[in-house]
């Protein structure tokens, strides 16, 4: 049985008519004990399916180690979006983003594809001026209504700069890693393991904890 | 498996992509909060033919965080950002222009109106104002609490309750919201104890449905004291207030639902204020400033509810319309 009922499929394929250049879903699971790996692999299909510049690439974690490595992929199952000429740009999922994060993964694929506002100047400039990596991780549930907003954000600053990386991390998927980041409240967003905030806060409180990490 | 997507995706990307926010122009009117309040006077306004724009730093305010709404006029049922979704989809038909992520810090008076200024330093102009800006949930100011914000204490209950998947949880609060939460935390945690320091408050028809849940413990007349824990909460003291004997109880959640505070901080020093620091309005909606209206929660109006915000904003946007039109 389909994941995406008809009517969400329908709703979506008018959403990808805005999409400008083509991207690529890369999934990476893994054989054995995965949870959600199954699903994700389906529901990514049938994203694909509906539009002509969504291309599906599937991985395994340990025996595509070295792609893994090129995305900085270390869970499973584990997202990334490649633009048109196959780039990384600091967009990925770490768990299905069912639920409410479909909300973040959508935006993702259209940004990825060159569409969306700019950030305003000030913010850029900001950006521009980081010289260190950045990673973002924001932990989310999948019923949590404004966790998305934050997993956009987080992204949107992923695509103005080759140095972040920006994922979306789904708590109970998991459980280890949130509860290594005691994350009892989402979306806590964690920069560079060291630097943590939560809710669902303005950009510039994201380049505040940023600023902190260069 | 269950998708929530947003459907005004479309508004966002697509081809129905709409007006931009324009940051230089003089409005008629600058509504400052997109929740239920904000969105019903954009419409008035709008249809009035008022050159109108809205401010918020979130899309649909509290509606948003509530698993479902039952009482709202002509929709037996939604979720809060299904409803949310409907009353958006409606005022973008109108296309009013909306910065939907800035912050507000001030506003001041000038000869031709107010002077807005946003989180970044931008400054709006507008003749009248509406301040829409709604509540947060209240805390409880008790021992532990700050301290175990994001660690054990929460105040949303659909976001942060998977996360406590199996555990033993408290809700503190008698309201709506209260007795709500109780009921979606009882599918996901171990056990709920609801713990209020007096009487139930919320609707019968939905304590029936808290009665019938098994794993949910009640304490009336019962005042939460502290919260303690090590880095994580691991419980909280509790004094039964008909006994006078205090308890712990073991619990690694803390969910408060004790009720709302304006968010006034805009207009403090320049409204006149009640002892709960709501704005004062009169029936048309005018606050003690002119050229200032206000509605919803962030109001004395009584009942925070979304169907009185949402009247609340027509009416405040109409009277608007006529103070505008008197010149
Ligand atoms: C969990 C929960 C369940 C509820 N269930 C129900 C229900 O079933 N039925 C019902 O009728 N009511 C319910 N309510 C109450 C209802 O949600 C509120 O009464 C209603 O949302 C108030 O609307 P409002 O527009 O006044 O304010 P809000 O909904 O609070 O919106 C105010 C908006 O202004 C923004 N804002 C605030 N300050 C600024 C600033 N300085 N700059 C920019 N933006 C700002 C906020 O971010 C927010 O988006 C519930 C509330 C909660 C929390």
């Amino acid at each position: 049985m389909a994941l995406l009922n008809e009517q969400l499929q329908g709703q979506l394929k008018e959403v990808f008519g805005s999409m400008k250049n083509e991207i690529t879903l890369a999934v990476f699971t893994k054989e054995g004990d995965c949870y959600s790996c199954e699903e994700t692999i389906s529901f990514m299909k049938e994203i694909e399916a509906l539009s002509d510049k969504i291309s599906l690439e599937t991985y395994d974690l340990e025996k595509d180690s070295e792609r893994a490595g090129d995305y900085n992929v270390v869970m499973a199952p584990s997202i990334v979006i490649l633009d048109s000429d196959k780039k990384y740009r600091g967009v990925k999922f770490n768990g299905i983003p069912a639920g409410h994060e479909i909300n973040s993964f959508i935006p993702g694929i259209l940004e990825v594809s060159g569409v969306g506002e700019a950030l305003p100047e000030e913010l850029l400039a900001q950006i521009n001026a980081l010289s260190k990596p950045v990673n973002i991780k924001v932990f989310v549930t999948l019923s949590c209504p404004h966790c998305a907003g934050a997993v956009q954000k987080a992204h949107k600053l992923a695509l103005e700069s080759d140095l972040i990386d920006a994922e979306m991390v789904e708590a109970q998927t998991f459980d280890e890693l949130s509860n290594k980041f005691n994350v009892s409240s989402v979306p806590k967003i964690v920069i560079n393991d060291q630097y943590e905030f939560v809710g669902n806060q303005p950009l510039e409180v994201f380049l505040e904890e940023i600023a902190k990490t260069q | 498996m269950d998708f929530n997507l947003n459907m005004n995706l479309n508004e966002q990307y697509g081809k129905n992509k709409k007006a931009a926010f324009d940051k230089e122009a003089l409005y008629d009117m600058l509504i400052i909060g997109l929740g239920p309040a904000g969105l019903s006077a954009a419409l008035y306004a709008k249809r009035k033919g008022l050159m109108v724009g809205v401010v918020s730093n979130k899309v649909g305010g509290q509606v948003v965080d509530t698993t479902s709404v039952e009482n709202y006029l002509g929709i037996d049922f939604a979720t809060g950002e299904g409803l949310v979704e409907k009353f958006m989809h409606h005022v973008q038909t109108l296309d009013v222009p909306m910065l939907k992520d800035a912050d507000v810090k001030s506003f001041e008076k000038t000869e031709s109106g107010f002077e807005v200024t946003l989180g970044r330093g931008e400054v709006i102009k507008s003749k009248t104002l509406i301040i829409a800006t709604g509540s947060k949930p209240r805390r409880l100011g008790v021992k532990g609490e700050e301290a175990f914000m994001g660690r054990g204490v929460a105040y949303c209950a659909i976001c942060d309750g998977p996360l406590f998947e199996g555990r033993d949880v408290v809700v503190a609060g008698g309201g709506n919201s209260a007795v709500e939460a109780a009921i979606d935390l009882s599918k996901i945690a171990n056990s709920v104890t609801l713990v209020h320091r007096s009487e139930f408050r919320a609707d019968q028809i939905i304590i029936d449905h808290l009665n019938r849940q098994s794993n949910v413990i009640i304490h009336l007349q019962t005042e939460i004291q502290e919260v303690f824990g090590d880095g994580l909460v691991s419980g909280i003291k509790v004094l039964d207030k008909a006994t006078g004997e205090v308890r712990e109880l073991k619990v690694e959640g803390l969910f408060v639902e004790i009720g709302y505070l304006p968010n006034n901080q805009l207009v403090i020093d320049k409204l006149d204020l009640n002892n709960r620091g709501e704005i004062i309005v009169n029936a048309l909606n005018e606050t003690s400033m002119k050229g200032v209206f206000a509605a919803g929660d962030v109001t004395d109006t009584p009942y925070k509810q979304i169907i009185v915000a949402a009247s609340e904003g027509a009416k405040a946007a109409l009277t608007a319309n006529d103070y505008i039109n008197r010149g």
